[in-house]
């Protein structure tokens, strides 16, 4: 088996060089209650920060309810950031506001669905998607080009022959061939950072593998930065360049996934990585299991969001929420204990 | 943390006429009917109806209006439903009477259907002070009683012709069905695939014709058979009370005039009776074609017969394994 | 043909050694169609010890739910049993009527289903689902009802208040907790769970399987559970078995298939798991679907996708071959050497 190669510093950004995509503390609040009880604010995302560069791979990781996908969302222009800015190339994302810039917008940054079975349109070949997004965004190709197009695409994501598959219906594909049309569909759009929202959550393990090689694939080949969105910390390891790790809608920890994963420096990251089964590890189950209750950001107070799960919590983390801070070149993480400097042991 | 592909996720593709081949979809709506008592009774009856609406005078040569000496006959060899006070044929009045019952209901249908798609769907999908609005007006004009809203309308178009009727019925007749295709396309919205055309950079008005719509195919016929089956009766109880225009032959009208000379009270019952039949064979008719669709489209519902009960579950697992030879874990 | 689990071949420490709680011998459904017939599970037989833990692992379509609802006799039209036989404490399920199955279920066998949100009643508090049970099972006494929900209840470590919450009220891994009390509400000696974490987040997950195994450990019920994460398992199963396209494919002790898994299925599956230690490799995973059955291969099931196939696999079905204590259905261990191992 070939190791996989590691190339830590991919996403070095030379001075004065904008990043592809560059979040200033992005916020997302959801309000909920009605208008007849004071309206709460559900805090999804809060102040995140971070980039991503060219031809890499950067994995969001956190559990349900982390606020991971609606980052993805908020980068997609399905929501618009409650506070903060995301730049992309360098422009404000507010900034697009006429057709022709989110449409030139939408096809430079597409994104890719979690589920294979209600992300195509049952009613219509698989052809449809791939069509009309290259109807949409490359106005320029005649009909025939258009179609030898797809069928590039297709046969780029591993459909062979695309011609043929194009024909077929939804339900005539697997889940897995499914998701593939889903990234045959951003593609074509010639983008260069996808959104991937958990794209292999709901495949079948041994065609997730399919999927995340793809995955490397583009970004190789075709030169496509991939956000990856995930609750599962082996595939982000598998196919990502960085990782970051989320919690209750904020960073808890970032930087190049080898160093996350060997010297994770936050609490939380340590909990996650000794909770994931791993068939060829041992597993240590403490007499105190973490109980795994995601936390309710309702209208939250200053303070780290995790200290109440965390077993080294000090007095400050219950008054000062903690900033995100480099603790190692380019591994940043948000934790009171760890940037005094102390060893965190904690799971 | 969502789980890998299983039973819940395997897709209902849109009932109807959207399956791999337009024929074979034919075939396989010929063969539904066949086998589906609902269905075949009913459009064999509306077979009958529509047969009778097009082609009149092959089955009588008499002309409806045709005023004669011979008034309140009982039925004979030369009217076999006998004659109203008129003197008119009264089996000529039910024939002739047909083509009106019939494009009245298909209009309405249609008209109804197309209204109610229109304001619900696009309710749904632009949600927000859209939503807010069309959903007031909706639910205004449902909650106002139906049949005091028609005939104060009519009583103010007197011998309004069937046009008039039709937008009557249509006016009144929408919001209900306005309000099913609003849910149904609300539970769809967030479905991906409609995220995913959002995303791609598709307008609102093509994701609702082009997205939305075909996979409420079903929902859209049963609306349109529903409305159909208002637009009979509705229609045809104003006539009776004696609103729109009285000399158009109708069933409805028929049946004022006989109520009017108590046809009943005279012994007169073929007048008083047959006209009543046919509109309740007609909303029959829509009726069975709208039941008979939901359980060939929904095997749920089909009548549970034991060896019926086998072959309804069946369908629907075999339409999972005809699609990608997966099966139910 | 039978794979007696209960043979002291794997060196575990086995459970005390009395008749087994189950014996599945040959057990078939099929899905009674207007094409035809389709086989969901083929032949399956094992047998489950007191105390066992049992982990079933497949993928999509290979039948494991089948199998599980088969043998707790809750298969609807058109599934139904085609054949074999589910014998419990010396009682064949499949030939009891409702009635004597009534009184089977729950008291000796319960079953968790995947879903807590989908099999517990949305508008009744859990303490009332409970009560239900307890009736239903000729617990009449109030005062009865109300001790065993508080004892289940702090068996699974949910505070006893819960038992005036609404399912939607507790959080997914306090639903599936409370699940699992009701299946222990008369500590029968087997449950049977389908997929009871898959709808959990990794930490909340641990919590739970680490939970099952302590009362297992206490209360020593068998356990037989159906799960597609096969790493999850690992840890806390006495035994496995493979599920490949309806039939099984490898089972043995558990220890034993990760150390030296022997079906390429097995190993495929294993190493379709990306490793959070040690190098980064490239992996490959097992490319293309299981096959349609409703037209079977004639040979192996598997042969389309195995990276080891043969000729002869593609011609007849592989039987089950013994191999250091586990069974394989793969011609690769037909052969006069291992056999006389």
């Amino acid at each position: 088996m070939t190791e996989l190669q590691t190339e830590p510093g991919h996403q070095q950004v030379g001075p004065g060089q904008e990043p592809l995509l560059r979040l200033d503390r992005i916020s997302r609040h959801f309000k909920i209650g009605n208008a007849v009880r004071r309206r709460s604010a559900l805090h999804a995302v809060d102040d995140m920060s971070f980039t991503v560069g060219e031809r890499e791979i950067v994995a969001i990781a956190g559990e349900s309810g982390s606020g991971k996908s609606t980052v993805a969302r908020v980068l997609a222009k399905i929501y618009k950031p409650t506070s903060g800015e995301a730049y992309f190339q360098g422009q404000p994302l507010s900034a697009i506001r006429s057709r022709r810039q989110r449409l030139r917008y939408s096809g430079l940054v597409p994104m890719v669905f979690q589920d294979p079975f209600a992300s195509l349109n049952p009613v219509f070949r698989v052809s449809h998607g791939v069509m009309r997004a290259l109807k949409l965004h490359r106005p320029e190709l005649t009909a025939e080009q258009r179609f030898a197009e797809a069928v590039r695409v297709f046969d780029a994501v591993g459909l062979n022959p695309g011609a043929e598959v194009l024909q077929r219906y939804p339900h005539e594909l697997s889940g897995g061939q499914r998701q593939r049309v889903g990234f045959a569909q951003a593609l074509a759009m010639r983008p260069k950072l996808i959104l991937a929202d958990e794209p292999v959550s709901m495949l079948d393990v041994s065609i997730r593998i399919g999927l995340l090689n793809l995955m490397r694939q583009l970004r190789d080949d075709q030169g496509v930065s991939i956000l990856y969105i995930t609750h599962d910390i082996a595939s982000a390891r598998y196919v990502a360049d960085r990782l970051i790790v989320m919690y209750a809608g904020q960073i808890a920890e970032s930087g190049p996934v080898e160093d996350v994963l060997s010297t994770p420096r936050h609490p939380y990251t340590q909990l996650l990585l000794s909770a994931v089964p791993d068939p060829r590890a041992e597993l240590s189950i403490g007499a105190d299991t973490d109980r795994g209750e995601p936390p309710r950001v309702i209208n939250p107070t200053p303070g780290c969001r995790f200290r109440f799960r965390c077993p080294i919590a000090i007095d400050e983390c219950s008054h000062i929420t903690p900033k995100l801070l480099e603790l190692s070149p380019g591994h940043d993480a948000a934790c009171h204990v760890a940037q005094s400097g102390a060893e965190v042991r904690a799971f | 943390m969502a789980i890998p592909v299983t039973t819940t996720g395997i897709p209902q593709p849109a009932a109807g006429i959207s399956g791999p081949s337009r024929r074979g979809a034919l075939n396989r709506i010929t063969k539904a009917i066949r086998t589906n008592r609902k269905a075949t009774i009913g459009v064999v009856l509306m077979a009958i109806f529509i047969f009778v609406a097009l082609f009149p005078s092959l089955l009588t040569h008499q002309s409806p209006n045709a005023v004669s000496n011979h008034v309140f006959a009982h039925p004979s060899a030369a009217h076999w439903l006998g004659t109203d006070n008129l003197g008119r044929d009264v089996y000529a009045q039910v024939i002739d009477g047909t083509r009106n019952v019939l494009i009245l209901a298909l209009a309405v249908g249609l008209l109804t259907t197309a209204v109610a798609m229109l304001i619900g769907v696009a309710a749904a999908y632009l949600g927000g002070l859209w939503d807010s609005v069309l959903n007031f007006v909706t639910d205004v004009l449902l909650v106002i009683p139906i049949f005091p809203l028609l005939i104060i309308i009519a009583a103010y178009l007197p011998n309004a012709g069937n046009n008039v009727l039709i937008l009557v019925l249509t006016f009144t007749g929408w919001s209900y069905t306005a309000r099913q295709l609003r849910s149904q396309a609300q539970s769809l919205r967030s479905r991906d695939f409609l995220l995913a055309a959002r995303v791609r950079g598709e307008r609102p008005l093509y994701i609702i014709v082009v997205e939305i719509l075909p996979t409420m195919t079903s929902l859209l016929l049963a609306s349109f058979l529903n409305n159909a089956l208002y637009a009979v009766l509705a229609g045809s109880g104003l006539q009776f009370i004696g609103l729109g225009n009285t000399n158009n032959v109708s069933w409805g009208t028929t049946l004022y005039w006989a109520q009017q000379n108590n046809a009943l009270g005279s012994g007169l019952y073929a007048w008083a009776i047959v006209p009543g039949a046919c509109i309740a064979l007609m909303g029959a008719a829509f009726a069975f074609i709208n039941y008979a669709f939901d359980e060939i489209g929904n095997p749920a519902l089909r009548p549970l017969t034991a060896a019926k009960a086998r072959k309804a579950a069946a369908a629907s697992i075999k339409r999972r394994i005809a699609g990608n030879g997966a099966l139910p874990d | 043909m039978a794979h007696s689990l209960t043979d002291d071949q794997s060196g575990l420490a086995s459970p005390l050694r009395q008749d087994p709680v189950l014996e599945i011998r040959d057990l078939s459904v099929e899905y009674v169609l207007e094409s035809g017939i389709v086989r969901a599970v083929d032949n399956v037989s094992f047998d489950l010890a007191p105390g066992e833990f049992l982990a079933i692992v497949g993928e999509s379509g290979c039948g494991k739910s089948t199998l599980l609802f088969g043998i707790a006799q809750l298969l609807n039209p058109p599934a139904e049993i085609s054949g074999g036989s589910v014998t419990f404490r010396g009682r064949n399920l499949v030939q009891l009527t409702e009635r004597e199955l009534a009184a089977v279920r729950w008291k000796n066998m319960s079953v968790v289903m995947q879903s807590a949100m989908n099999a517990l009643n949305p508008v009744k508090s859990v303490g009332a689902q409970f009560k239900d049970a307890m009736r239903a099972h000729g617990v009449t006494s109030t005062a009865e009802i109300q001790r065993r929900s508080v004892e289940v209840l702090k068996m699974v470590g949910i505070d006893p208040v819960h038992l005036k919450s609404y399912p939607h009220q507790l959080s997914g891994g306090m639903r599936q907790r409370s699940m699992i009390a009701m299946a222990m509400l008369f500590t029968p000696e087997l449950i049977i769970m389908d997929e009871p974490t898959s709808a959990l987040d990794v930490v909340a997950q641990r919590s739970l399987m680490a939970q099952i195994k302590d009362l297992q450990r206490e209360y020593h019920f068998a356990v037989i559970f159906v799960t597609h994460d096969m790493s999850l398992v690992r840890h806390f199963s006495d035994h496995l078995m493979v599920m490949y396209a309806g039939q099984v494919s490898e089972v043995g002790p558990t220890r034993q298939l990760f150390d030296h898994p022997h079906h390429p299925y097995t190993v495929g599956l294993m190493d379709a798991f990306p490793s959070i230690r040690g190098p980064r490799v490239e992996l490959t995973g097992i490319p293309g679907s299981p096959p349609n059955l409703a037209r079977p291969p004639a040979g192996c099931r598997f042969s389309a996708r195995c990276p080891k196939v043969m000729p002869r696999c593609e011609t007849a079905p592989p039987l089950d071959y013994q191999v250091d204590g586990t069974s394989v259905r793969c011609f690769l261990y037909d052969s006069p050497e291992v056999l006389s191992d």
